[in-house]
């Protein structure tokens, strides 16, 4: 297959919007090809989206469409062609996931939290999952092995655990959720920061997260730790951030990368001593990113509208649960970590739904290297992922945010900086944030990029870089990254101007 | 009226067409009062009548039942007394069904004998 | 030969201790098993051939002719009901979802007629849970609300929850208080240090008792609920609140009588609020050992948890409707293929009579009352015994199945391919 004059963007390679024409050969990125051969003439090419955080496939996952039969209904589409039927909007059936994320040019993504027990569950809804290559970040944070050798400050035993871990699960990355904080809710509290003694076992937070960072380099895995920190969705937290990032600057990373990966990072920059008084960190917890290298996040920007929280911090769950009196579903497991899943609405005129929403913009904007900022919803925590079009173009145009932030709370800019920023960003910057950086976060040497041997995953959009002003015609290229005129994955066109036209299995990574 | 499982019910459940499986289930769990009252003595059944249909059963002094009340274990029988109504959501009542309850000479039906000449005539 | 730690594919507590000592190819001794358990794993009498009905009569024919006819009875109908798929493996379900879509189909479980209204319970508040290991650990109070652990999940009690000791229960049934809240004294109240015997059909109103009881708003509660004192509801709310961690099993005393799905709604508030005091969880007592599995593999694949209607080619959900009980009461359904159940001994006598009046394919290990009533019989290796495959726990929880013995009989998973590829085979015959 041959790609002819497309704009690329390979920012991995150091190709930032060339006329230039891609080769494709047995699924890989190639010198030559030949066969196929697809006018790409003056449009925007990019590999293809990688996700590295995203909610999938698994127990919680499910327990989402379980409980949520309205969501469902919100999603529905028959079956047709190569497709089987579709439902869900928050909670997208596996089949929507797949042929959703490939309609936007995704190619790959990550289910962000699988207990070790319950991973057969989660597998099996990968492989269900069509087109997408696929891979689960395995929980450890409160886990009674990992606290038991942390207690023990016996780091070997702990590597060995996290491999036999990651193993048995078939996980990929070490992840760690309010590390202490599920222990504690298996008997109903919670623990206050990472300094708090988890109930029971004579460790904080904080030692868990070094040690495991420090198996985590001891095993050279490819990917950091991925860590959600204590006091998520609380006023006040970013101190917390802080506090935990503090902690790991003088880890050595066995790899060119990060020592820590930080999720949904728009969740822990929130300043405030209440709802009350509740405002943006974001400038103070970007500086961090820009005056330290040992840490990335993604964003976990908020969208208002319908979302399912769901996460293995359980006690966050229970609290969404009280504050807005919906359903709760709550899931401890044993050993290991406790979860829950409760749906939200997140409203323009509510003051605290407008200032998450300006601290994930600020959050990417103010961070000077988009290699450490990935874009991610927290699919579906922030918003479902399938509004990723939306958060690119308000990082694209100030106009937009202009127009936006007209429409919320009235109190929202004293309570945010986002108002202040001017930066828009280029194509080459959101080709970093949603391709070459995640791929490079999680260590996938063959993704988010077009060097000879990479995946031949290519997205095409209906977009000619050189003549749209995304600041201006931020509507156009919302329409244009909803469907790309071709996703290509693996060599093969699976999507066509938002219509499946094949749908491989895609493959699990680990 | 209720019904539910029982162990002889659930070791016998994947041989129904068994006479085990018929010992196991057409019962009619009831109270020593009630078993009583209605003059019951071994060789004796019951009878169990409703809106629904009528079954004759194989009674059964259950010291757990209150009087007033019948437990039979989950099956075919059982399922004589019960109404289609789900309610909207899908699940027939199984328990909770008024019933009248007399003595009978009359013996149990086999399994087969439960279902024949229900199916239509067909090609 | 000994298998050890094979799993059990009885009920949804999927005991995976089980040692199966198989000779010359046939199981001959089941150990740690329950009484229902090696019932199932020792096997009985088997169907011996695949059968169609004609002039009355059930005739052996070939797997191919079995596999055809039913492929023309699916296709024929306008809204062909696909039930059952409780006792068989996510394999199995996930092809009989995908025939379900081909031939425009209603896929429902037995789920319908006994955890279905905990379903919609789950779906009105959500389910507050834990797995079972989690309340092996820690549960110091445990309730067991309309159901009868001792005689269907006999094993419950001694791996999961009264008796066992686990981390923070080192005493096992001494450190833990156990309540039983039924209709009826069972072999499972004989266990319990307290139980409270309640009017038929009462339970929505003594756990509404027991939630102002619990939220300190006594002084609205009468003096007896459902034939219960004020005082002994009291005490009953009083230990809830004592727990420190609490678990609630309930069955199908609370789905299968009146209020249904009320109950169950009622109970997982009753629990929610019971978590800002102390810690609470609550779980259904699935019966068939992978009821639960086909719940999950619908969600995943259709959007919903049963009674999935696929005739129009995009999934509607409306239990009431889509239900195999309410399409056989209003003859909404004009043929059926029913695989690991037996409906016809299960459904309500109407809805066995409406069934007995359309053509039904039985796929099944054994025969049963609903082989009396079909017209295609195709017999199928035991799932969990002598074929593998995923089931799910009455957690939840996702275990693999071991193939314990060979057989000669197909799989159900391999059944089902075949009459989907007899389906293909019979479309394009049409399309020419």
């Amino acid at each position: 297959m041959i790609i002819k004059g497309g704009i690329v963007y390979d920012p991995a390679n150091g190709i930032f919007g060339e006329e230039m024409d891609l080769c494709v050969d047995e699924g890989r990125m190639a010198e030559d090809g030949k066969g196929e051969v697809i006018d790409a003439r003056g449009l925007l090419v990019m590999p293809g989206g990688v996700d590295a955080h995203s909610h999938i496939a698994g127990t919680k996952v499910n327990t989402g469409r379980i409980m949520r039969p309205d969501d469902a209904r919100l999603g529905i589409e028959p079956r047709s062609g190569v497709c089987r039927p579709c439902t869900g909007y928050t909670v997208p059936n596996c089949y929507a996931i797949g042929y959703r994320y490939a309609r936007m040019g995704y190619t790959t993504a990550f289910e962000a939290a699988t207990p070790i027990i319950e991973a057969r569950h989660t597998h099996e809804e990968l492989e269900e999952i069509p087109i997408l290559d696929k891979g689960a970040l395995t929980l450890f944070g409160t886990n009674w092995e990992v606290m038991e050798c942390v207690r023990d400050k016996d780091i070997g035993k702990l590597a060995a655990y996290v491999a036999w871990g990651l193993r048995s699960a078939r996980g990929y990355g070490v992840k760690i959720v309010n590390p202490g904080g599920g222990e504690a809710w298996g008997f109903g509290s919670n623990v206050k920061g990472p300094n708090d003694p988890v109930p029971n076992f004579d460790v904080t937070g904080a030692e868990i997260i070094c040690g495991l960072a420090q198996a985590n380099e001891m095993l050279r895995l490819p990917h950091s730790i991925h860590l959600h920190f204590n006091n998520l969705g609380k006023p006040g937290n970013y101190t917390t951030a802080l506090e935990t990032l503090e902690l790991l600057k003088d880890i050595k990373p066995s790899r060119m990368r990060q020592v820590v990966h930080v999720a949904h990072m728009q969740f822990s920059a929130y300043g405030g001593t209440s709802w009350r008084d509740f405002e943006s960190k974001a400038p103070v917890i970007a500086d961090y990113f820009n005056s330290h290298n040992h840490a990335t996040m993604d964003l976990g920007q908020l969208l208002f509208g319908s979302a399912t929280t769901m996460t293995a911090d359980a006690p966050l769950e229970y609290g969404n649960a009280r504050l807005t009196h919906n359903k709760w579903s709550n899931h401890d497991i044993e050993l290991e970590e406790s979860s829950g899943v409760v749906p939200m609405v997140y409203f323009r005129k509510m003051l605290v739904n407008a200032v998450q929403w300006a601290i994930g913009l600020e959050l990417a904007l103010l961070t000077r290297d988009p290699w450490k900022v990935l874009m991610t919803t927290d699919h579906p925590n922030g918003s479902p992922f399938i509004n990723y079009p939306e958060v690119i173009t308000l990082l694209m145009s100030k106009p937009k945010r202009d127009a936006e932030m007209a429409t919320l709370h009235e109190q929202l800019p004293k309570r945010t900086s986002l108002g202040g920023i001017e930066r828009e960003l280029d194509w080459t910057e959101i080709a970093i944030m949603t391709r070459a950086a995640p791929a490079r976060i999680l260590g996938l040497e063959d993704k988010g990029h077009f060097g000879p041997g990479a995946d031949a995953d290519i997205s095409i959009y209906d977009l000619r870089p050189e003549e749209v002003d995304p600041s201006r015609d931020h509507a156009l290229v919302k329409k244009a990254l909803a469907a790309a005129k071709y996703t290509i994955k693996s060599g093969i066109v699976v999507s066509q101007k938002g219509q499946i036209l094949a749908a491989p299995p895609g493959r699990t990574l680990r | 009226m209720i019904s539910g499982r029982t162990l002889a019910q659930g070791a016998g459940c994947e041989c129904k067409m068994s006479p085990d499986f018929l010992k196991a289930v057409s019962l009619c769990h009831l109270s020593k009062g009630d078993y009583d009252a209605l003059g019951l003595c071994e060789g004796k059944n019951v009878q169990l009548k409703n809106e629904f249909g009528q079954v004759v059963l194989a009674p059964k002094v259950d010291a757990g039942l209150r009087q007033g009340m019948v437990f039979i274990p989950m099956g075919p029988w059982a399922n004589v007394l019960v109404g289609p109504d789900t309610g909207g959501c899908g699940t027939p009542q199984f328990k909770g069904i008024e019933v009248e309850v007399e003595a009978t000479d009359a013996s149990v039906l086999e399994i087969r004998d439960l279902f024949r000449g229900l199916r239509r005539a067909q090609t | 030969m000994i298998v050890e730690d094979a799993i059990c594919s009885f009920c949804g507590c999927l005991c995976d201790d089980i040692n199966v000592e198989v000779e010359e190819g046939k199981i001959k001794r089941v150990r740690h098993a329950c009484r229902l358990g090696s019932s199932k794993i020792l096997g009985h009498e088997r169907i011996k051939a695949p059968m169609i009905r004609r002039g009355g009569e059930l005739c052996m024919v070939s797997y191919q002719e079995a596999y055809d006819r039913a492929a023309e009875i699916l296709l024929r109908a306008q809204k062909p009901l696909l039930y059952g798929w409780a006792s068989t493996v996510c394999e199995a379900q996930k092809k009989g979802i995908l025939l379900a879509e081909e031939v425009g189909g209603v896929l429902d479980s037995t789920a319908t007629v006994c955890h279905g209204p905990s379903v919609i319970g789950i779906e009105e508040k959500g389910l507050p849970g834990a797995t079972l290991g989690q309340v092996k650990n820690r549960a110091d109070t445990i309730v067991f609300w309309g159901c009868n652990p001792a005689e269907a999940h006999p094993r419950h009690s001694l791996r999961y929850s009264s008796n066992v000791c686990g981390r923070f229960t080192p005493e096992g049934r001494a450190g833990r208080k156990i309540v039983v809240v039924d209709v009826r004294e069972t072999r499972t109240s004989k266990n319990a240090d307290k139980t409270v015997i309640i009017q038929p059909g009462t339970d929505y109103e003594v756990i509404s008792a027991l939630r102002m009881l619990v939220a300190g708003k006594g002084d609205v509660v009468p003096d007896e609920v459902g034939g219960v004192p004020k005082a002994e509801l009291d005490g009953l709310a009083k230990t809830l609140l004592a727990a420190r961690f609490g678990a609630v099993f309930f069955g199908l005393g609370i789905t299968h009588s009146r209020g249904r799905y009320k109950n169950i709604d009622n109970a997982l508030s009753l629990v929610t609020e019971l978590n800002s005091h102390t810690k609470f969880v609550i779980m259904p007592m699935r019966g068939h050992y992978n009821v639960g599995g086909i719940g999950q593999v619908l969600a995943w694949s259709s959007g919903f948890p049963m009674s999935v209607d696929f005739t129009r080619n995009a999934p509607y959900f409306n239990p009431g409707e889509t239900a195999a009980c309410d399409l056989l009461a209003k003859a909404d359904t004009d043929a059926a293929l029913i695989i690991a159940a037996d409906a016809a001994s299960n459904f309500p006598r109407a809805a066995v009579e409406a069934l007995a009046k359309i053509p039904v394919i039985q796929i099944d290990p054994y025969e049963n009352p609903t082989t009396l009533i079909s017209e295609v019989v195709i017999p199928s290796a035991i799932a969990g015994v002598e074929a593998e495959g995923t089931a799910y726990r009455m957690d939840g929880m996702a275990l693999r199945m071991r193939k314990l013995v060979d057989t000669s009989y197909p799989s159900d998973e391999e059944i089902l391919s075949h009459i989907l590829e007899s389906v293909h085979r019979l479309q394009r015959g049409l399309e020419r």
